[in-house]
C-alpha cells in the first residue's frame, strides 16, 4: 500500500505543478469539466493546487443535451457545493445521435460548441482530463498540446517536451490544451478518488437500470427520447458505467460493484479497455485522431 | 525506494523493441483483453508469429502504422505496475537517426535506459548513438538487453562478448550498465527466467526494473524553489512551486536570486494547504516568507549561500544545445530563453563546436541544424541564475523559443556560467533620459521604417526629419546604407549578417533614445523575428514599426542603387525580394503607401509622434 500512496503523491504533485504553470503562464485559462470521474479528479486537484486561495479560472461544460440526467444534477450540485464559476455551453443547432450519425452529431454538439465556447471566452488555454492510457493514439499526446488557429491539431507542429519545462508561448491565433492527468491510469483515478474521498456521479456504481441491448451494447434508456424498435422494451439489469458521456452513445457493463473498493477489485478481473464503452470512438483505429484534428478534445 | 521509475526505451523496431515492451506490458497486467485479442488476430506483413499466438509487438506499437499514414513519429508513453507496487513510466521513442530530438525528449526525464542490442547484429552505430544521447541527457544507468539469443543458439560466448562491448561503451560515457540476455519473441528472461539460459543466474528484465535503485543517494545540493504562482487569500500570500534539489523546511533561510533579498520560510504547505514540517524534492508546495519580500512568478528561491556560489546570477553561459527546429541556429539572433517560469531574451554569441554523436568527437561548426547537438555561448539580456546541468536537470536546463513563431528551437543544458568580468551591472546616472527630454522639450522615440529596397524609406526619413527639425525637435536618422559604411562594415547580407545588423542598429537607437532624441531608422530589416527583437529593447510606446508599403515592381522600376539590375544579373544572391524573402510586418503601428504622396506619409508619421 505504501507503493500505491507514493505513486499517487507523485501524480498529484505533477498535476498540481502543471495546473500552477497554466495559471501562471496564461492570461485566460479555463477548466473543461465533463462531469466524469477524470473531471472530478481534475477539479479536486485544481482546488488543492491553489489552496488556501481560490481556483483562478472558470469552468466550462459543453452540454450536448443528451447527457444522463444524473450527470446534470451532479454537475449543478457540484458547482453549488464548491462555488464554481460554471459556464454551460449548448449548441442550439438540431442534431441527434440517431438522425445525424455519431460522427456528425459529435462534431456539431461537442466539437463546434467547444470551439465556440473557447473563442467567445477568449480562453488561450483549456485544461482537460484526458489520460494517455485511455486510448492508443493518446499515448503520444503532449501534456501541453498546441492548437493552431481554428483549434486545429497539427501533429507536426507539436512541441518537444523536454524535462519538466513547458513552452507556453503562443503565436497569434494559437491556443493550448493542457492535460494534467496525462500520466494517470484508470486505476490511479479510482485509487485517488478513494483516498481523497471525491464525490462522483452514482452512475459509476452498479444499480438496477432500464437498458436495451443494441449490437451487443447495453444502452440505458434515460428518457423517452430514445427511439425504441417495434416491440423493444427496456429491461432492468444490474449495470454500471466505466465512462460517462451522452447516454445513447455510452454502453453499460453488467456489474455488481456498488462502491469504490468493489470497482477497483472488479478492474483487477475485467480486462477490457475503458473506452470500449464509448460508441463514438469505434469508427476506425484513427477516429480519435481525425476528431482531434477538427478540434475535439 | 523509488516509487515511480521513468524508463526510456532505446532500440529500433528491428531489434524487437516493440515485442519486448509488449511482453513486459502483458506480464504486468497492462494489456487489456480486447488489446490481446487484437494482437492475436491481427498480423502485419512479414510477421513470423504463429497463427493464433499473440503478436506482442502489436500491443505497443502504433508507430509503424502511423508512419504509413504520414503521421509524425513521436514519443509514446506507457505505464506498468510492477508486482512490487512500483510504477514504471516507459517513454518509447523511435530509433532512427533522424529522430535524435525525440530520443532526447524521452531521455530527458528518464532514470534508466533500457537499451536493446540485437544478438545477431551486435553493438551498432545506433546503439552508440542512443547511449550517447542518454548520457548527454543525464540518464544515470542502462539496462541493456541482448535480444534474439535464440537466433544464435543461446550461445553464452556471443552474449559475454556483446555484454563486454556494451559495458565498455557505457563506461566510456560514464554510465553504469547491467546486461541481460533475452529473447523477446518467446518471452525468455523478460518476465520469467528461461530454461534456455542455464548458464545465466542474473535477473530477468522485469527483475532488474523491480530491483533498480539509484547508484548513490542523490547528493542533496540544497533546495531550489522556482516560483510558479503567487497564491493570495485573506491575509495570506504564498509562493507556489515544486521543490527540487533538496528538502525544504519551515525556518530555512531563503534568498531570492538576483537582488540580494533574503528571509526565512514561515509556513510550508502541501497541496490542499496542509502544513508540512519537511518537503522532499518533487513535492508541490506553497511557502510563506517571514518578511515582506517582493517575489513573483519566475523568481528562484534558494539558500542564500547557494545564491552566492553556483547560482549567482550571470549574463552569459556555455550551453550544450539540441537544435529542434527546421530553421538553423542564427548567431546574433535574439531568442526567448525559458527556464523555470522565467522568460528572458537571449542571443547565441558563438557556436563553439558540434558533437559527432557516434564517435563522441567535437567538430568545428558555425551553426546548428535540426537534430544537431553542439556547444554554444549564450548571452542573456538580464542576468539569470542557472545551475550546471550535471548538478540539476531541473534548474540547469532551458529552452530557446523563436520570438515570432514561438516554436521551441532548442533545448539547452548549462555547462557553466561564463563570468570573465562580463557580468555588468548597469550604473545609474543622475542626469537621465527624462532630464534630457525635459531640456529638449520633447519625448524621445524610435520610428522604425521597414520595407523593400527602393521602397522610399530614406526619402521618407529625410522628409520627416526636415519637418521635425523645422519644429525645433532634436532628431537623428540611422540609415542602413550609412551604418554599413562604418559600424557594420564587417557584416554581410546573409540572414545572420542581417540579424546582427538589425541588432546593432537597434542598440544604437536605444542609446540615442536614452540621449533624448527622436530617432528615425531607415532599414530594410526583412525578417520579422529580428524586428521583434529590436522592438523588445524598448519600452511600450517608445518604438513604432512603420511599414513602407511599395509594390515590388515599383521598387524595381525605381532601383535607386541599381540593386535590382544586379540581382537580375545573378550577382546579388541575398538580395531581399530576390534570393531572400521580405517578411512584411503583421501588426505594424503604421502602414504608409510608398507609391503615394510623400507629404501625406510625413503627416501620418508626425501624427504618430504626437504624444
Amino acid at each position: 500500500m505504501a507503493g500505491e500512496d507514493a505513486v499517487l503523491d507523485m501524480l498529484e504533485a505533477e498535476a498540481v505543478h502543471i495546473l500552477r504553470e497554466v495559471a501562471g503562464a496564461f492570461r485566460r485559462p479555463v477548466l473543461l469539466y465533463s462531469i466524469g470521474k477524470d473531471s472530478s479528479v481534475l477539479l479536486h486537484l485544481a482546488l488543492k493546487a491553489f489552496a488556501p486561495g481560490r481556483m483562478p479560472f472558470p469552468v466550462v461544460h459543453v452540454d450536448t443535451g443528451w447527457k444522463f440526467r444524473e450527470m446534470i444534477a451532479f454537475r449543478d450540485a457540484t458547482a453549488e457545493r464548491l462555488g464554481l464559476d460554471l459556464r454551460v455551453h449548448t449548441n442550439p443547432d438540431e442534431a441527434t445521435p440517431f438522425t445525424h450519425g455519431t460522427h456528425e452529431y459529435t462534431r456539431i454538439k461537442k466539437t463546434l460548441t467547444l470551439r465556440k465556447a473557447l473563442d467567445d471566452g477568449g480562453f488561450e488555454a483549456a485544461i482537460g482530463g484526458a489520460r494517455r492510457d485511455e486510448e492508443r493514439s493518446r499515448a503520444k499526446e503532449r501534456i501541453f498540446s498546441l492548437r493552431e488557429p481554428g483549434h486545429r491539431w497539427e501533429p507536426r507542429s507539436q512541441r518537444p517536451e523536454f524535462w519538466w519545462q513547458a513552452n507556453t508561448e503562443l503565436a497569434d491565433g494559437q491556443t493550448m490544451r493542457v492535460f494534467p492527468l496525462s500520466n494517470w491510469t484508470e486505476l490511479d483515478v479510482w485509487r485517488y478518488i478513494r483516498r481523497e474521498d471525491i464525490p462522483v456521479v452514482p452512475l459509476y456504481f452498479a444499480a438496477d437500470r432500464p437498458v436495451v441491448e443494441r449490437n451487443g451494447s447495453l444502452i440505458m434508456v434515460d428518457d423517452d427520447r430514445y427511439p425504441l424498435e417495434p416491440g423493444e422494451r427496456p429491461v432492468q439489469r444490474r449495470v454500471r458505467f466505466r465512462t460517462l458521456g451522452c447516454y445513447p452513445l455510452t454502453s453499460a457493463v453488467e456489474s455488481k460493484a456498488e462502491n469504490i473498493d468493489e470497482i477497483i477489485d472488479e478492474m483487477g478481473r475485467d480486462r477490457r479497455s475503458e473506452r470500449a464503452g464509448r460508441l463514438i470512438d469505434g469508427e476506425g483505429g484513427t477516429s480519435m485522431e481525425s476528431k482531434k484534428s477538427e478540434g475535439y478534445f | 525506494m523509488v516509487a515511480v521509475l521513468r524508463v526510456v526505451a532505446c532500440g529500433s523496431v528491428d531489434d524487437g523493441k516493440s515485442t519486448l515492451i509488449g511482453r513486459l506490458l502483458a506480464a504486468t497486467g497492462g494489456a487489456t483483453d480486447d488489446q490481446l485479442d487484437y494482437a492475436r488476430t491481427t498480423r502485419r506483413g512479414g510477421s513470423t508469429v504463429a497463427a493464433g499466438a499473440v503478436d506482442y509487438s502489436l500491443l505497443t506499437d502504433g508507430l509503424e502504422a502511423e508512419h504509413e499514414q504520414g503521421i509524425t513519429i513521436d514519443v509514446a508513453h506507457l505505464f506498468m505496475d510492477l508486482p512490487s507496487g512500483r510504477r514504471v513510466i516507459v517513454a518509447d521513442a523511435p530509433g532512427h537517426e533522424q529522430y535524435t530530438r525525440n530520443m532526447a525528449v524521452a531521455a530527458s526525464t528518464a532514470d534508466v535506459a533500457v537499451l536493446l542490442v540485437d544478438a545477431t547484429k551486435g553493438v551498432r552505430e545506433q546503439t552508440r548513438r542512443h547511449l550517447a544521447i542518454c548520457a548527454l541527457m543525464g540518464v544515470p544507468s542502462v539496462v541493456a538487453v541482448v535480444n534474439k539469443l535464440d537466433a544464435v543458439g543461446w550461445d553464452r560466448s556471443v552474449f559475454d562478448e556483446l555484454a563486454g562491448e556494451v559495458r565498455a561503451a557505457a563506461d566510456g560515457f560514464g554510465m553504469r550498465a547491467d546486461v541481460i540476455p533475452a529473447s523477446a519473441l518467446d518471452g525468455d528472461n523478460v518476465a520469467e527466467p528461461s530454461p534456455n539460459l542455464p548458464w545465466y543466474d542474473g535477473p530477468t528484465l522485469l527483475g532488474a526494473l523491480t530491483a533498480w535503485e539509484p547508484a548513490q543517494e542523490p547528493q542533496e545540493a540544497g533546495y531550489r524553489l522556482p516560483v510558479q504562482y503567487v497564491i493570495r487569500a485573506d491575509g495570506f500570500r504564498g509562493l507556489a512551486g515544486t521543490v527540487v534539489g533538496g528538502p525544504i523546511r519551515p525556518g530555512d533561510a531563503v534568498g531570492v536570486a538576483g537582488g540580494g533579498r533574503t528571509s526565512t520560510v514561515g509556513r510550508l504547505l502541501g497541496p490542499g494547504g496542509t502544513d508540512l514540517d519537511r518537503a522532499a524534492p518533487g513535492t508541490a508546495v506553497t511557502v510563506t516568507l517571514a518578511d515582506d519580500v517582493d517575489v513573483r512568478r519566475g523568481d528562484l528561491l534558494a539558500a542564500p549561500e547557494a545564491l552566492r556560489d553556483g547560482l549567482s546570477p550571470a549574463g552569459a553561459f556555455s550551453v550544450t544545445l539540441i537544435w529542434t527546429a527546421e530553421e538553423p541556429l542564427r548567431n546574433g539572433r535574439s531568442y526567448l530563453l525559458r527556464a523555470g517560469g522565467r522568460t528572458v531574451p537571449a542571443v547565441v554569441t558563438a557556436v563553439r563546436d558540434r558533437l559527432d554523436v557516434v564517435s563522441g568527437g567535437r567538430l568545428a561548426a558555425r551553426t546548428l541544424d535540426l537534430n544537431d547537438i553542439g556547444t554554444v555561448e549564450l548571452t542573456t539580456d538580464t542576468p539569470v541564475s542557472l545551475d550546471a546541468y550535471r548538478e540539476s536537470r531541473h534548474t540547469g536546463s532551458l529552452l530557446l523559443v523563436d520570438r515570432v513563431t514561438k516554436e521551441t528551437v532548442a533545448a539547452g543544458m548549462v555547462r557553466h556560467a561564463l563570468r570573465r568580468g562580463r557580468t555588468v551591472a548597469p550604473r545609474a546616472y543622475t542626469v537621465d533620459r527624462e532630464a534630457r527630454e525635459r531640456l529638449k522639450g520633447q519625448r524621445a522615440k524610435v520610428v522604425w521604417l521597414t520595407g523593400l529596397p527602393g521602397a522610399g524609406k530614406s526619402t521618407l526619413a529625410n522628409t520627416l526629419e526636415r519637418r521635425l527639425h523645422g519644429m525645433g525637435l532634436h532628431t537623428y536618422v540611422l540609415d542602413g546604407e550609412n551604418v554599413r559604411g562604418g559600424l557594420n562594415k564587417d557584416l554581410g547580407f546573409t540572414p545572420q549578417g542581417r540579424a546582427e545588423n538589425v541588432r546593432r542598429v537597434a542598440e544604437v537607437a536605444r542609446v540615442l533614445v536614452d540621449a533624448g532624441l527622436i530617432v528615425v531608422v531607415a532599414l530594410v530589416s526583412p525578417f520579422r523575428t529580428d524586428r521583434a527583437a529590436a522592438r523588445a529593447l524598448f519600452a511600450e510606446g517608445d518604438f513604432a514599426e512603420v511599414f513602407v508599403d511599395t509594390p515590388a515592381e515599383e521598387c524595381a522600376r525605381r532601383d535607386p542603387k541599381g540593386l535590382y539590375a544586379q540581382a537580375r544579373a545573378g550577382r546579388l544572391p541575398n538580395m531581399t525580394g530576390h534570393g531572400q524573402a521580405y517578411e512584411p510586418p503583421e501588426h505594424p503601428d503604421l502602414v504608409v503607401d510608398g507609391a503615394g504622396s510623400l507629404d501625406e506619409a510625413a503627416d501620418a508619421l508626425c501624427a504618430l509622434l504626437r504624444p
